[in-house]
């Protein structure tokens, strides 16, 4: 008897995405990033074509963070006050690309100016040779001023900026367009407003194909699911047609994976969960394994030993 | 939704017009007017009057894609015609339409798989149109039988039940829900399910309320494919908001821009 044939067929497919820009593009990276492009749903490449591989970026704070546990400051120790030399190690540590998040730009957390914090980014790319997303501190007005300033400043580079929310997202989208960034459109766990503010996006002739969509994440134990099933339904969207809902997928998994007391509680505290130096980096690795399944471009992590187990699952499964 | 574009049709003065003198503007802006309303496809129709119908076909799919690049739908009953149509034929086609005699469903299968086109197919054969449901069920287990004979892709099947005028026949418009959602479950994937609207309110004095209504209803039992007036926006918008209230589309405040995007 014939085996019938069950692969799905998919008419669509996920953006591509090219992060940096080379000397002959305009830029100084030495290398630039290209996401997306899926035909399948992940891993069921006898459906269509997987696209590029996931990729990491590390996250590198203009400021000391605020609550780390232990585990997570002793890969960084050294670097901790200079942003540069930090992506230079997280670039050592195998990651793809930088995630500058500017925490210390928020009125609450430093007040940083917009002078200084495109210092910081500057120092950055001189330092490393991989692109660059720029994450803003999420205080609306903060963003606004001080995301423009960072995005003249490294003009042609072509960066991943975010994040625009259906509440705020003129400025910066006006500003990536005028300065050739991609950009990120964040979405509260819902599907329908994720579609929603890439319209408003797109409404201003930014194009779909420069966008990246971010939906909060959950960690392990914390809303994951929530997260998990979007992103499916994200992706299967994209699949189908959904010209508004075919972009790349970006995900935060360190920040959310770290703040689960599973992950940072003294081994005093839970002696039953096993060492901490252990338990922390696991947290952190399987949310990115998990949520890979469900469709994600970019994942942001945070201690070195996770990337490395989730780079080698890509590359496996690849 | 597949939405066919009916408005390139020598029924229509405009075009008859522009056939006779060769003049391509006012077809085009019909083809981007529609192409801009959301169109899945144009359909091509030369009417009844052209001197050489299949010179005026190819004419007519040459100015529509030197303007845009939405697929065209070849909408004749003459095989010349259609052949003529497609030889100049640059992006994705529609072969609109064949019936369903086995050696018709044989010779268009095969010429729509050469051209890597859709068809569609229309529930009748030479002896005439079924007036009841299972009749025309059986025209829809040929279709499928001979495209999976052709190893004819079935989402590239569009099954049109012919729908009659309200006015000529009332008891027809609601047999076609039954048939939608029939068509649904002979395979997977299923065929496409199509009617032509304006042929159904034609006559009428709520054409526009009719056709709107039927779409919307039709949709609601998997009707997902039509030949209508792309350019009346009410209609389109019922269309759009129907597939939302189906869950074919992902919903957002702007759904209505988004289906335009």
């Amino acid at each position: 008897m014939e085996i019938p044939n069950v692969a799905e067929k998919w008419t669509s497919s996920v953006n591509e995405i090219t992060i940096g820009a080379t000397k002959e593009k305009g830029g100084t990276r030495e290398k630039t990033i290209t996401i997306g492009g899926s035909k399948c749903i992940p891993f069921m490449d006898f459906d269509g074509s997987h696209g590029h591989k996931p990729v990491i970026a590390m996250d590198v704070y203009d400021t000391p963070p605020d609550g780390w546990p232990e585990t997570l400051i002793k890969p960084f120790a050294d670097v901790l006050n200079d942003p540069a030399q930090w992506a230079k190690k997280c670039v050592e540590y195998g990651a793809d690309l930088i995630c500058l998040k500017l925490e210390g730009i928020h009125p609450d957390k430093g007040n940083k100016s917009a002078a200084e914090t495109a210092d910081i980014t500057k120092a950055i790319l001189a330092a490393v040779g991989v692109p660059l997303i720029i994450w803003g501190c999420e205080h609306d007005e903060k963003d606004n001023e001080v995301l423009p300033k960072v995005s003249q400043a490294v003009k042609g580079e072509n960066c991943l900026m975010g994040v625009v929310t259906q509440d705020n997202y003129k400025t910066l989208t006006v500003t990536c367009l005028a300065d050739g960034h991609s950009i990120i459109t964040l979405s509260p766990v819902d599907i329908n407003i994720a579609k929603q503010v890439n319209i408003l996006v797109s409404e201003m002739d930014f194009p779909l194909n420069r966008i990246v969509m971010f939906q909060t994440t959950g960690a392990l134990g914390y809303g994951m699911e929530y997260t998990y099933s979007i992103q499916e339904r994200e992706r299967i969207a994209a699949l189908t047609g959904d010209k508004l809902m075919a972009m790349p997928v970006i995900c935060d998994v360190g920040h959310e994976a770290w703040r689960a007391k599973e992950a940072k509680s003294e081994d005093s505290d839970a002696p039953q969960w096993g060492p901490r130096e252990e338990r922390g980096p696991m947290w952190e690795t399987i949310t990115a394994m998990s949520l890979l399944q469900s469709g994600v471009d970019i994942i942001r992590m945070n201690h070195p030993k996770a990337v490395a187990a989730v780079k080698k699952c890509i590359d496996r499964l690849y | 939704m597949i939405s066919i574009g009916e408005r390139i049709n020598g029924m229509f003065k405009d075009v008859r017009e522009s056939i006779k003198n060769k003049d391509p503007k006012a077809i085009q802006e019909l083809a981007k007017k529609q192409t801009d309303a959301g169109a899945t496809y144009l359909d091509v129709n030369v009417g009844p009057a052209a001197t050489d119908p299949a010179d005026a076909m190819k004419w007519l799919i040459e100015v529509i894609q030197d303007a845009v690049k939405t697929p065209i739908a070849i909408d004749s009953q003459k095989w010349d015609i259609v052949e003529a149509g497609l030889s100049v034929i640059k992006n994705d086609v529609l072969i609109n339409s064949t019936k369903s005699d086995p050696e018709e469903l044989d010779k268009y299968m095969n010429i729509a798989k050469d051209h890597n086109a859709a068809l569609i197919c229309l529930t009748m054969d030479k002896h005439g149109i079924p007036q009841d449901v299972e009749k025309r069920m059986e025209f829809v287990m040929q279709i499928v039988e001979k495209a999976v004979e052709h190893n004819f892709p079935m989402e590239k099947i569009l099954i049109d039940p012919v729908l009659f005028p309200i006015n000529v026949d009332q008891k027809q418009p609601a047999l076609m829900f039954d048939i939608f959602s029939q068509i649904q479950m002979i395979s997977d994937p299923a065929p496409q399910r199509n009617v032509g609207l304006s042929n159904f309110s034609q006559g009428t004095k709520e054409k526009r309320l009719l056709a709107r209504t039927f779409l919307t209803m039709g949709i609601a039992y998997g009707l997902n494919a039509a030949v209508m007036d792309v350019l009346d926006k009410d209609l389109m918008d019922a269309a759009i908001t129907a597939e939302i209230i189906m869950n074919k589309n992902v919903y957002s405040d702007s759904y209505l821009t988004a289906f335009r995007k």
